[in-house]
């Protein structure tokens, strides 16, 4: 593989372009130059703190510290849901819901995806089983956080209907069907726009980062296609479960439509 | 037929009373009163607590869907999940004859339900309760939104319905529909059910 390394002073070029930009929005009293230096500072700083605690378990190879960092991980994404929640459910239970449809969802993928298809050596190697399930869990998690905003903000929009057909008879999953879908539908928007646009519209960061690496085009792609698929179904998995959950929430043993379980109520 | 004890939730005090099958009770009061937190709760709709039997079989025996088709709940505003008409219905064109006797213009079908005026959209949502043969309904002003005429047609149906040993429940803001259509009058203020005459009775 011929792979071109950039040192210190490559760096410091494209910082130097920030700067540039950041004397630019001075200069036309913009006021963005601030935000744009603080925010560059910051990405610096994470990925560079990332960089050393990879290389760390990297070295060690562990199960144990890289199965915490994976927890870690899940558990940052939980809480993104949650503060994606707009008058749904009670902080706590969104909380509850999102983490542990994610962490059954993105768990299954990734440890699927390491013992049958990469196959690394030993099959928790940190260098394949966290990039692999940082790129499933950010898609499941967005997924998971539209599709119970979606559910929760139907339920509400539509309680009419839904209590209409409670009070024929229906069940609650037959009450609930109609948002049911539509909840799934808007969860799975991204990925399958992402399946569809793909090569077209996008190239994918982790095929370019490949292709960038020396691997060649053809084998770049086929990784790409493996994750998407594993991305797909990691999505589905997630949404699904969350979102039945939240239905399950919504409603009680009576049949009935419970609103006043939903924040803000 | 429909016996409630002690019925009670927020915003309504406990509350007891007997409807017998082919019976209607009219309820009136003032608005905010009460009147559709006890429909709903009669339609278990909404935590509650006491005791309601039908036929003597206690409500919490029976499956909270099933329990709904024979104790029918028509709000006043009724909801519709589709805009397509006949898919609120189990067989639309069975519904022909009762829609025409009360008044509903054969095209309703062939618009959406959004297009519909409120007061169709009130007598479908009538059909569409009995539809399911309930053994006692609950109605929130069925004939809030019609003139004499349909309102009359309406009272017809149902009391056709009643000779067949439907149970009424029907809250209605119109003293006159009250003593047309009920053999008992209730007055609920400030969630407190009352037999009207009572009511009459301290007001004299």
């Amino acid at each position: 593989m011929n792979y071109i390394r950039l040192d210190t002073w490559d760096l410091a070029l494209a910082a130097l372009l920030l700067l540039g930009v950041a004397a630019l929005s001075l200069l036309l009293q913009l006021r963005i130059e601030r935000k744009l230096l603080l925010a560059g500072l910051r990405c610096a700083l994470q990925l560079a703190l990332v960089g050393l605690v990879l290389t760390k378990l990297f070295e060690l190879v562990s199960p144990w510290w890289t199965g915490l960092a994976a927890l870690a991980m899940v558990l940052f994404a939980g809480r993104e849901i949650m503060a994606r929640q707009e008058r749904g459910f009670h902080a706590l239970w969104a909380y509850g819901i999102g983490t542990s449809a994610m962490l059954m969802a993105a768990a299954l993928v990734t440890v699927f995806a390491l013992t049958t298809q990469v196959k690394p050596e030993p099959w928790y190697d940190p260098r394949y089983a966290l990039p692999l399930l940082g790129m499933i869990l950010g898609n499941t998690m967005t997924g998971i956080a539209l599709g119970l905003q979606r559910l929760t903000e139907g339920a509400r929009q539509q309680r009419a209907g839904i209590e209409a057909l409670l009070c024929l008879g229906a069940t609650r999953r037959k009450a609930m069907l109609p948002i049911t879908r539509q909840a799934l539908t808007t969860a799975l928007m991204p990925i399958i726009n992402a399946l569809a646009a793909t090569g077209l519209v996008s190239l994918p960061g982790m095929m370019t980062g490949q292709i960038l690496a020396g691997v060649e085009p053809l084998e770049a792609v086929k990784y790409q296609l493996m994750i998407m698929f594993m991305i797909a179904g990691g999505t589905t998995l997630g949404a699904v479960t969350a979102v039945f959950v939240g239905v399950h929430r919504l409603t009680d043993n009576r049949d009935r439509l419970r609103l006043d379980r939903l924040a803000g109520e | 037929m429909l016996t409630v004890a002690n019925l009670s939730r927020p915003g309504l005090e406990p509350t007891s009373f007997e409807l017998a099958a082919g019976a209607c009770i009219a309820l009136r009061g003032p608005s905010g009163a009460g009147k559709t937190l006890l429909l709903r709760a009669l339609a278990d709709l909404d935590p509650n607590e006491g005791d309601v039997l039908l036929d003597g079989v206690p409500r919490d025996r029976i499956p909270a869907p099933l329990w709904r088709r024979r104790v029918g709940y028509v709000p006043a505003e009724p909801g519709w999940w589709s805009e397509r008409l006949a898919e609120h219905f189990q067989d639309w064109d069975a519904q022909a004859g009762p829609a025409r006797r009360l008044k509903i213009s054969p095209s309703a079908a062939e618009r959406r339900v959004s297009q519909l005026s409120t007061g169709e959209r009130q007598r479908l949502a009538l059909l569409r309760a009995l539809e399911h043969r309930p053994e006692v309904l609950l109605l929130d002003e069925p004939t809030g939104p019609l003139d004499e005429e349909t309102t009359a047609a309406v009272e017809a149906l149902l009391r056709e319905k009643q000779s067949n040993g439907l149970a009424l429940f029907w809250v209605t803001h119109d003293k006159r529909q009250a003593e047309r259509v009920a053999d008992r009058s209730f007055w609920i203020d400030s969630g407190r059910l009352r037999e009207a005459v009572l009511e009459d009775a301290r007001k004299r």
